[in-house]
C-alpha cells in the first residue's frame, strides 16, 4: 500500500531542519518523510481492526516532526518507522465489538487498553486518556498516538489498524470534511476547558489557526461566561476567530496594548508599554513557540493561568515575571473526560462532535490533496493563515491501493 | 501693498499646481477647463511697532471693560492664561507674541504692585508643556522668574482639588473650569488667534476647562452643527462656548481679554522655503531650482532627518492686531482681522476638492502627525476654512495628498494609538464611536496618569479629533488620500490612491467624468467665502 513513512534518518532529519527554516514546510522536500509502497500494519491483537483512512488532517505537530522542530522529548515515546496521521476519518469494512460497519473517526491516543494492559493506569481508569502512563508499554510499540507508533499505521495511507476503543461511529448527517475536524476540536475542548475559566473573565486566545479558532468556539459553547479576545494574523482567521464567538480580534503587535485597555490595566513605559501591572485573566497559547510564551507571561495579570495547548518546544523564556507575578503556567494535551462548569462528566470526543456540528467545523478544512502531492500538501499546511486557509488535509477517497485487498 | 486671495481657473497654460504632503510635496496638474485653485492672501501689512500697540490696547481697552491699569490693584489675585503650544502654526520666530503681551501685562502688574500672579498654560486636554516649550512662549526671563517658584503651571484638568464647579448654561452644560484661575479677582487671557476659530469665550471656557465641562460641545453633535466651527456665528461649538463665558460671566469671574492676530508670512520671503508662498506661474528660475533641489533632497532623506527639519522650521510670521478688553467686543474685531488675511471670495461650490497636507497640525508640533490627525488636518481644520457653504458639494470628493503614514508618537499620543488600533478597526461612524468608546478612554487610568505626569494628551483627545471629522464626514460622498500608507488610509476608512490621477479616477465613479474640481492652496492659511 502507499504510505507517507517517517522514518529514523539522522542527516535527513538535520536537513529538514535547516530546509524548514528557510520554508516552512520545507522538510517534506528534504526530511525523513518520504511516499513508500510499505507492507499494510498487521493486526497487532484482539480488539484491532483495519479501517481505511478516507481524510487525514495535517496538524502543527505533523508539520513540527516534518521540519524536524519537535522536541527530542518524544524520542521514548515513538517508534519509527511511523505513518504520521492522526487527525482520521476512515471506513470501517469490518463490524466489531458492537460497532457496524461504516465511518468512524479514530481517538488516536494509545492508551493501557489499546495496549492490552489489566489493570490500566490511574489516568485511564479516570478517563484521562491523554495523561496515560504506559503509552511507551504494553502489546504494541512506544508511540503516544497512531500516527507515531510503529505498529499501528496512520492517517496518511490507505491502511491502518485501529483498536475498537478509538472507534467513534460518524452520524449520517457529518461530511467527511466535518468528521476529520473531530480530532483537534476534541483538543481544542480539552484546552479550553483545562483553562478553567470563571464568569467574567478576560481569555486571550493566542494564535488563530486551527487550533485557536476551535479553542475560540469550544470556550464559547462550553465555557463560561467570558471575554473572549483573539489574536490573528490574517484575514481569514481574523473573520472566523469573530464568527467562532471571539469578542475582538487584534493583530498581534495591538496585542498587549489591547489587552491593557480590556482589563483596565495600568503601565510601565512613557506611552511606549514596557510591562502591564495587571492583563488579561487567561492566556491560552494555541501557537507554542518561545515568543508565544514570552507573550503570554506578558499580558496575564498577576496570579493568571496561562494554558499551553499548542505543542511548544524547547524554549528560552524568561520566567521572573511568572515567580514575581505568581502566574499558574499549564499544559493540556490531547482529551479524555472533560467536567463541564455544570458539573457534568463527559468524554472530549463527545463534546467535539458536538461542536463540530453546532459551529459547522467541516468549513475549516481549507484544501485537500493526494498522498503523490504531499510536498505541496506540507507546504500549504506550513503557510496556511497566510494563503487563507485553515487545515489542509489528504484526500485519501481516491488512492487506487485503497480497493485492493 | 499685499495682494488679496484669488481664484485661479486652470488652463492648459497653468503649471503644475503645488500640493504640500507631509514632509515634503507634490506638483500636480489639474485638469484644465473644470478646476481651479483658490490662493491664500499675501502676508498683510504686520504692526510696525507691536510692543507699542500692545501696551495701547491695553490701557485703551474694548467694550465694556476698565482699562487693564484700572483692573490691577495692590493685594489682589492675578491669573495670566495663555494659549498652549498648539498656537501659532509653525511655532513663531522669537519672540513669541504670548512673550511680548505677558511682559506688558506683568510689568503694569508689578507697577501697581500685585504680588500674586500665576501663569497658567491654558491646554485644556492638551499635553503638558515642556520645559523648552514655555520657554519659547513666555520668554526666558518670565519663565525664569515664575517657573522655579511654582508659579507658571500647565492647566490640568484632571486635577480635582484644583478645579472648581461653576453652574451650569440654560441648556444644561456643566461649566468647571481651572479653581486658581476661577478665584482670581482678574483672569488675564493671552491669545493668538490663528485662525477665525480661537479666542472669544473658547479660550477660558475650553481652555481651561475640565472634561466634564468640555464633553458638552466637544461632541458629535455639536460639531455636526457647527457650519463651520471657523464661523462663529454658524457654529455651535462657539454658541456652547458663549453659554459657559455668560455662566463665568454671571458668577463674578472676571476674565480681561487680549487677542491678537498675525499675517500669513509661514515659510518667508527669502530663502528656499519662499518659493512655498508664491503663485506658481510667478515662479522664478531661481525658485523652481530651490523647489527641485528641496523635493530630491528630501526624498533622499530617511523620515526622521526630514521630519526633524521640518518641525524645526521657525516662521517668521508677525502680528497684525492686538485688542483687549471685554471678551465678546475683543473678538468680534479679532475675528474681523483675522478675515482680512484669510477670506477669499469664491463663486458656487464643486464636486471635488483637493487639498496637500502639510507637515504639521495643531496637535503634532514637536511630533508626529499620525493619521488621526492627518484626518482632522483635513476633514477637521481644512475642510472647515470656510464661511457660507464648503467649496465642494454635498456627497461631492475630498480628495487630500498625505503620507499618511502608520506612525504614531508614543509619549504624546498613547490613547490615539489605541483608538487607531481598537475603535476605528471596529467602525469609523463617529456616533457610534462617541456612544461606545469615548466614556472608557476618557476614565481610562492610564491615560490620566500619562496626562498629568508625562506629555501625553489626554485619553479622550483622538476622540474629539475624530468628531472635528464629522461635519466633513457627514457632507462628503467620498474621501480619497493620495500616496498614504494603503493599511492607515484604509483603516481611517477612506480610499487610498496612487497619484492623483488615479484619485480623480476614482472619484469620478462618485461625481462623474465630468466633475469640477477645487484646489485649496493651503498653507498659507485661507478661508473660503463661498456664495
Amino acid at each position: 500500500m502507499k504510505a507517507l513513512r517517517f522514518e529514523r534518518n539522522l542527516s535527513r532529519f538535520a536537513a529538514a531542519n535547516i530546509a524548514s527554516r528557510l520554508t516552512p514546510g520545507g522538510g517534506a522536500k528534504v526530511g525523513p518523510l518520504r511516499l513508500r509502497d510499505v507492507d499494510p500494519p498487521e493486526l497487532p491483537g484482539d480488539g484491532w481492526v483495519e479501517v481505511l483512512p478516507r481524510l487525514a488532517g495535517i496538524c502543527g505537530s505533523d508539520l513540527a516532526t516534518i521540519d524536524a522542530r519537535s522536541s527530542r522529548y518524544f524520542e521514548p515515546i515513538v517508534s519509527f518507522p511511523f505513518v504520521p496521521g492522526h487527525e482520521v476519518v476512515a471506513d470501517l469494512t469490518t463490524p466489531i465489538g458492537g460497532l457496524a460497519a461504516g465511518r468512524v473517526v479514530i481517538e488516536p491516543v494509545l492508551g493501557c487498553v489499546t495496549r492490552g494492559i489489566d489493570p490500566v493506569c490511574d489516568a485511564c481508569a479516570r478517563g484521562d486518556l491523554g495523561n496515560c502512563e504506559r503509552i511507551a508499554f504494553g502489546a504494541i510499540e512506544p508511540g503516544l498516538q497512531s500516527g507515531f507508533c510503529c505498529d499501528t499505521g496512520g492517517g496518511w495511507s490507505t491502511r491502518m489498524v485501529a483498536h475498537v476503543s478509538q472507534l467513534h461511529a460518524v452520524p449520517d448527517s457529518f461530511s467527511d470534511e466535518a468528521a476529520v475536524m473531530v480530532e483537534p476540536t476534541a483538543c481544542a475542548v480539552h484546552g479550553a476547558l483545562a483553562a478553567d475559566v470563571s464568569d467574567g473573565d478576560l481569555v486571550v486566545v493566542l494564535g488563530s489557526g486551527a487550533l485557536g479558532l476551535l479553542t475560540i468556539a469550544a470556550l464559547r459553547r462550553f465555557g463560561r461566561a467570558c471575554t473572549i479576545m483573539a489574536v490573528a494574523k490574517h484575514p481569514t482567521q481574523q473573520r472566523l476567530a469573530m464568527a467562532l464567538g471571539a469578542d475582538s480580534v487584534v493583530l498581534p503587535h495591538e496585542l498587549t496594548r489591547a489587552v491593557r485597555r480590556a482589563s483596565n490595566s495600568l503601565a510601565l513605559g512613557d506611552g511606549d508599554i514596557i510591562r502591564l501591572t495587571g492583563g488579561a485573566d487567561h492566556v491560552i497559547d494555541c501557537v507554542g513557540s518561545e515568543e508565544s510564551l514570552a507573550e503570554a507571561l506578558s499580558v496575564v495579570r498577576p496570579r493568571g493561568r496561562v494554558t499551553m495547548v499548542g505543542m511548544p518546544g524547547q524554549v528560552q523564556v524568561d520566567l521572573t515575571g511568572l515567580w514575581q507575578r505568581e502566574i499558574t503556567l499549564a499544559g493540556a494535551y490531547a482529551y479524555g473526560t472533560e467536567t463541564l462548569p455544570s458539573g457534568e462528566r463527559r468524554r472530549t470526543f463527545d463534546l467535539a462532535f458536538e461542536l463540530v456540528a453546532a459551529c459547522d467545523l467541516g468549513r475549516l478544512v481549507s484544501a485537500t490533496y493526494p498522498l503523490s502531492q504531499y510536498e505541496a500538501a506540507i507546504t500549504h499546511a506550513a503557510t496556511a493563515g497566510a494563503r487563507g486557509a485553515v487545515r489542509i488535509a489528504f484526500d485519501l477517497r481516491n488512492e487506487k491501493e485503497r480497493d485492493r485487498a | 501693498m499685499p495682494r488679496p486671495g484669488f481664484v485661479l481657473d486652470v488652463d492648459r497654460s497653468t503649471p503644475p499646481i503645488l500640493f504640500h504632503h507631509g514632509e515634503g510635496f507634490r506638483l500636480e496638474r489639474l485638469p484644465a477647463g473644470r478646476s481651479r485653485v483658490i490662493y491664500p492672501a499675501e502676508p498683510i501689512e504686520p504692526l510696525k511697532n507691536p510692543d507699542t500697540a500692545i501696551r495701547h490696547a491695553l490701557v485703551n481697552p474694548i467694550g465694556d471693560s476698565e482699562p487693564l491699569t484700572a483692573l490691577l490693584k495692590p493685594g489682589m489675585k492675578l491669573t495670566i492664561a495663555f494659549d498652549d503650544i498648539s498656537l501659532p502654526l509653525p511655532p513663531m520666530k522669537r519672540p513669541d507674541i504670548r512673550q511680548r503681551v505677558i511682559e506688558a501685562v506683568l510689568e503694569l502688574a508689578a507697577a501697581a504692585g500685585v504680588d500674586d500672579v500665576m501663569l497658567i498654560a491654558a491646554l485644556a486636554l492638551h499635553r503638558r508643556m515642556t520645559e523648552a516649550e514655555l520657554r519659547h512662549a513666555v520668554g526666558d526671563r518670565v519663565y525664569d522668574a515664575f517657573a522655579p517658584q511654582g508659579l507658571l503651571l500647565n492647566h490640568d484638568a484632571e486635577d480635582p482639588d484644583n478645579l472648581l464647579f461653576i453652574g451650569t448654561t440654560e441648556k444644561g452644560e456643566e461649566v468647571e473650569i481651572n479653581k486658581r484661575a476661577a478665584e482670581s479677582d482678574l483672569i488675564v487671557y493671552v491669545n493668538i488667534n490663528l485662525v477665525s476659530m480661537d479666542g472669544g469665550w473658547k479660550s477660558t471656557a475650553t481652555g481651561l476647562a475640565s472634561y466634564r465641562s468640555l464633553r458638552h460641545h466637544h461632541n458629535v453633535r455639536t460639531m455636526q452643527h457647527s457650519k463651520s466651527f471657523m464661523d462663529r456665528h454658524a457654529s455651535e461649538l462657539h454658541s456652547a462656548n458663549w453659554r459657559m463665558g455668560k455662566v463665568l460671566k454671571d458668577s463674578g469671574v472676571k476674565v480681561f481679554q487680549i487677542e491678537t492676530t498675525m499675517n500669513n508670512n509661514v515659510f518667508g520671503t527669502e530663502g528656499p522655503m519662499s518659493v512655498l508662498q508664491k503663485r506658481e506661474w510667478e515662479w522664478s528660475l531661481s525658485d523652481r531650482i530651490s523647489m527641485a533641489g528641496m523635493k530630491t533632497a528630501l526624498d533622499l532623506m530617511p523620515q526622521r532627518t526630514r521630519r526633524q527639519i521640518f518641525q524645526n522650521w521657525q516662521a517668521p510670521h508677525a502680528m497684525t492686531s492686538v485688542q483687549a478688553g471685554e471678551v465678546e467686543a475683543v473678538h468680534e474685531l479679532t475675528t474681523a482681522n483675522v478675515y482680512k488675511q484669510h477670506l477669499v471670495p469664491v463663486e458656487g461650490q464643486t464636486d471635488i476638492m483637493t487639498m496637500g497636507l502639510p507637515y504639521i497640525s495643531p496637535y503634532n508640533v514637536n511630533s508626529i502627525l499620525n493619521p488621526i490627525l492627518v484626518a482632522c488636518l483635513g476633514l477637521g481644520y481644512f475642510f472647515n476654512l470656510y464661511r457660507g457653504k464648503p467649496p465642494v458639494r454635498e456627497g461631492g470628493v475630498l480628495i487630500m495628498s498625505h503620507p499618511t503614514p502608520w506612525e504614531f508618537h508614543p509619549v504624546h499620543h498613547p490613547s490615539y494609538i489605541d483608538f487607531f488600533e481598537q475603535v476605528l478597526s471596529e467602525t469609523t461612524d463617529p456616533i457610534r464611536i462617541e456612544a461606545e468608546f469615548e466614556k472608557s478612554f476618557a476614565e481610562d487610568e492610564w491615560y490620566r496618569h500619562l496626562y498629568r505626569t508625562s506629555h501625553a494628551y489626554h485619553g479622550v483627545h483622538p476622540f474629539y479629533m475624530w468628531y472635528w471629522c464629522s461635519h466633513a464626514l457627514q457632507h462628503l460622498g467620498q474621501v480619497i488620500i493620495v500616496g498614504g500608507d494603503v493599511r492607515a488610509v484604509r483603516r481611517l476608512g477612506f480610499k487610498p490612491a496612487s497619484t492623483l490621477q488615479d484619485a480623480l479616477e476614482m472619484a469620478s465613479d462618485v461625481v462623474g467624468r465630468d466633475a469640477t474640481i477645487t484646489h485649496i492652496h493651503n498653507p498659507p492659511i485661507l478661508m473660503a467665502d463661498v456664495h
